[in-house]
């Protein structure tokens, strides 16, 4: 009899690991991959994070997962249009990608498949923590994805947009990224579908120096997804990270974003809307290292609450001891409209170096009543002046990406989001 | 056009009686001079003929081409022909000056039952109207009033008036923060506005303005009251001798 009784499982803690022994024989991987995935499922055999581990703690996972649906090999997702017109488009079809990749200069796609097959892809697999969740889910389960490598000096003109689409079922999927040193590159990761799926999707980019890189991630399940989403970056030194999100969709999101400045004078710029609605729970929570001296970065976060939707922003800052000269700055603002909505935001800077700037701020607001009237003198209606604010109040954080072809892109998604909740 | 009948209206928040019995007419045609001291209630005057919540009318009617507009909300004010210059043009971070003069001119088109503008035209209008008032496009396309200094906001305001043509246009101290040169062009634009069909509520303190924009009417507001009503001499004999005189008269 074993002394410590474990907490009963729950059904979804029981699917994912029933799950596990009926795909272990279709997952592609060699023994170290192996090796790695049953560590991972021995992670979540010890139950999923509660509220009581301190990162899931406005998120208790156990609770909130409550299905998991089964693998459906008979479902079929359809790629969509890009957000830029113009962009490299590979899709990842209910976890699956094409064995057709395409051909751009100074770019090579590879299927993840072949990565997990050949053993390659192993030592990426290991979890950030002891309470990555999504990172030992995603371990355990994945099949597919797409590795994409930039070389040195390349310069995209167009987007590369990495789609992941499901249509139920469950699917998870990883994108490793690598940006050569100098490489320039706009990379929008979409993920949608029209399922009750669970999604497990897990982003990986590494830096070079120099290198300059916006990331988009437009998140648009349906209100009956469970989205569970992972976004890790290393930066090289003087290289420029800017990763923008959007989420619009899913019933049960997380987004964790966890990046790491490895050279100096590299920046980070995190800026995120979360529109939120129906009966929904979205989590973003961020982690940052400034692990060597000289790095900035900035977040703005800003969110949309309406309806019965709760939303969670948890953005932590580590200052190493030796990371002297940090500059971070963290804002997170709150538009709430309605009185059953809640939105939750956890700073936390943990600073071991003594000479740095860090600072953040979060505020929670209903709309405007100064403005509103301005908008109603003029004529504009009850309803189209609220409207207008609102967006205003996501729409700044867009605009501020100075790029017309994103800003335009990604206003048109967030017009889509509106006409479906106005 | 506007009838006001015996006005008593006070703060929402607090109770505080700002209007106590005020009467006004003003005629088709007509600019009517509001002046008066500080805290006499002339910018309450003001947002309470726009309709702005924060005020509460508690007797008295306001009536607007012989109809009671008490119950109308602001939009549909502005939509039946009232316009507000604002004393102090709210900044609309994230909304587009372009973006909303398109959406406030073709709501009231659509509350006339008119089609909405084609862009060529909106913006043939929209260049006209900033030309006439030495506006630069550029400042269009930046949010409204974000970063405008105070006599480009009053500017923009008067942009906004040319642009929806109303009826009857309430300025609310629109000389304030103008230079003498930036009055010049606002006053140009306000006048070039001036027809039979369309009436003018002027606030002001100064006399300085009714140089300007000539008044046929000048008002004299008080703790909420007109105590006195004459024609442009009066703001000339204001001038001269302050609101001492008229308010010893009255009281």
């Amino acid at each position: 009899m074993n002394m410590h009784s474990t907490p009963q499982r729950t059904q979804a803690e029981t699917a994912l690991i029933d799950a596990f022994g009926d795909r272990l024989s279709l997952l592609p991987g060699d023994g170290a991959v192996m090796l790695k995935r049953d560590d991972a499922i021995e992670a979540i055999k010890h139950g999923l994070p509660t509220r009581r581990v301190e990162s899931w703690h406005y998120t208790d996972l156990r609770r909130l997962l409550n299905a998991v649906p089964d693998f459906d090999p008979a479902a079929m997702a359809k790629a969509i249009a890009p957000i830029v017109a113009g962009s490299t488009v590979v899709s990842i079809l209910n976890g699956t990608s094409d064995a057709k990749v395409p051909v751009l200069e100074g770019v090579t796609f590879q299927r993840l498949s072949e990565k997990l097959t050949d053993g390659s892809i192993a030592p990426g697999l290991d979890p950030y923590g002891s309470d990555d969740a999504i990172g030992a889910l995603n371990t355990a389960f994945v099949a597919d994805g797409y590795f994409v490598d930039i070389a040195d000096g390349a310069e995209l003109e167009k987007p590369i947009e990495l789609q992941n689409l499901q249509a139920g079922g469950q699917t998870h999927v990883r994108l490793p990224v690598r940006v050569g040193a100098g490489a320039k590159a706009v990379i929008v990761e979409r993920q949608a579908g029209d399922g009750a799926a669970l999604v497990s999707s897990v982003s990986q980019l590494v830096l070079g120096e120099g290198a300059e890189v916006i990331w988009l991630i437009v998140q648009e399940q349906p209100e009956t997804a469970t989205h569970l989403a992972q976004f890790k970056a290393h930066l090289g030194k003087n290289s420029k990270l800017t990763v923008f999100f959007m989420n619009a969709g899913g019933k049960l999101v997380r987004q964790e974003i966890v990046v790491r400045t490895t050279g100096e004078g590299a920046d980070f710029k995190l800026r995120g809307i979360n529109l939120l609605a129906g009966d929904t729970h979205t989590d973003v929570t961020m982690v940052l290292d400034h692990a060597v001296p000289h790095t900035t970065s900035t977040e703005v976060i800003r969110n949309v609450v309406t309806g019965k939707a709760r939303g969670v922003f948890q953005g932590r800052i580590n200052v190493h001891q030796y990371a002297q000269k940090t500059n971070a700055k963290m804002a997170c603002n709150t538009l709430l409209l309605s009185d059953d909505g809640e939105f939750s935001t956890k700073p936390e800077l943990e600073i071991f170096a003594d000479d740095v700037v860090c600072g953040h701020g979060a505020t929670v607001t209903e709309i405007d009543h100064d403005h509103l009237f301005y908008l109603m003198a003029r004529g504009v209606d009850e309803k189209t002046a609220r409207g207008l604010l609102v967006k205003a109040f996501v729409a700044e954080v867009i605009e501020e990406l100075d790029d017309e072809m994103i800003v335009e892109a990604l206003e048109a998604r967030l017009d889509d989001w509106f006409v479906a909740h106005g | 056009m506007l009838e006001i009948r015996n006005l008593h209206a006070r703060i929402v928040d607090d109770g505080t009686e700002i209007i106590r019995g005020l009467n006004l007419t003003v005629k088709a045609g007509e600019v009517a001079a509001i002046m008066g001291p500080n805290g006499s209630g002339k910018s309450t005057l003001s947002y309470i003929l726009a309709g702005r919540e924060d005020y509460e009318v508690t007797e008295g009617d306001i009536l607007y081409n012989g109809q009671s507009i008490l119950e109308m909300d602001p939009a549909e004010r502005a939509t039946s022909g009232i316009f507000l210059a604002f004393q102090y043009p709210m900044e609309i971070p994230g909304v587009a000056t372009m973006e909303f003069l398109k959406v406030a001119m073709n709501e009231q088109r659509k509350a006339r039952g008119e089609e909405p503008l084609k862009i060529p035209e909106f913006l043939k209008r929209v260049k006209e109207a900033a030309a006439s008032l030495s506006m630069d496009m550029a400042m269009l396309k930046r949010p409204l009033n974000v970063g405008f200094s105070g006599g480009e906001k009053k500017r923009a305001e008067i942009l906004q008036m040319k642009l929806l043509e109303p009826k009857l246009c309430v300025l609310d101290e629109t000389d304030s923060g103008l230079d003498i040169d930036a009055l010049k062009i606002v006053s140009d634009g306000v006048n070039a506005l001036r027809a039979p069909d369309r009436a003018f509520l002027v606030i002001t303190h100064y006399q300085r303005l009714l140089e300007h924009i000539v008044p046929d009417t000048v008002h004299v507001l008080y703790k909420g009251q007109v105590i006195k009503s004459g024609d442009k001499s009066l703001a000339l004999d204001l001038e001269a001798n302050g609101y001492a005189g008229v308010i010893g008269e009255a009281a």
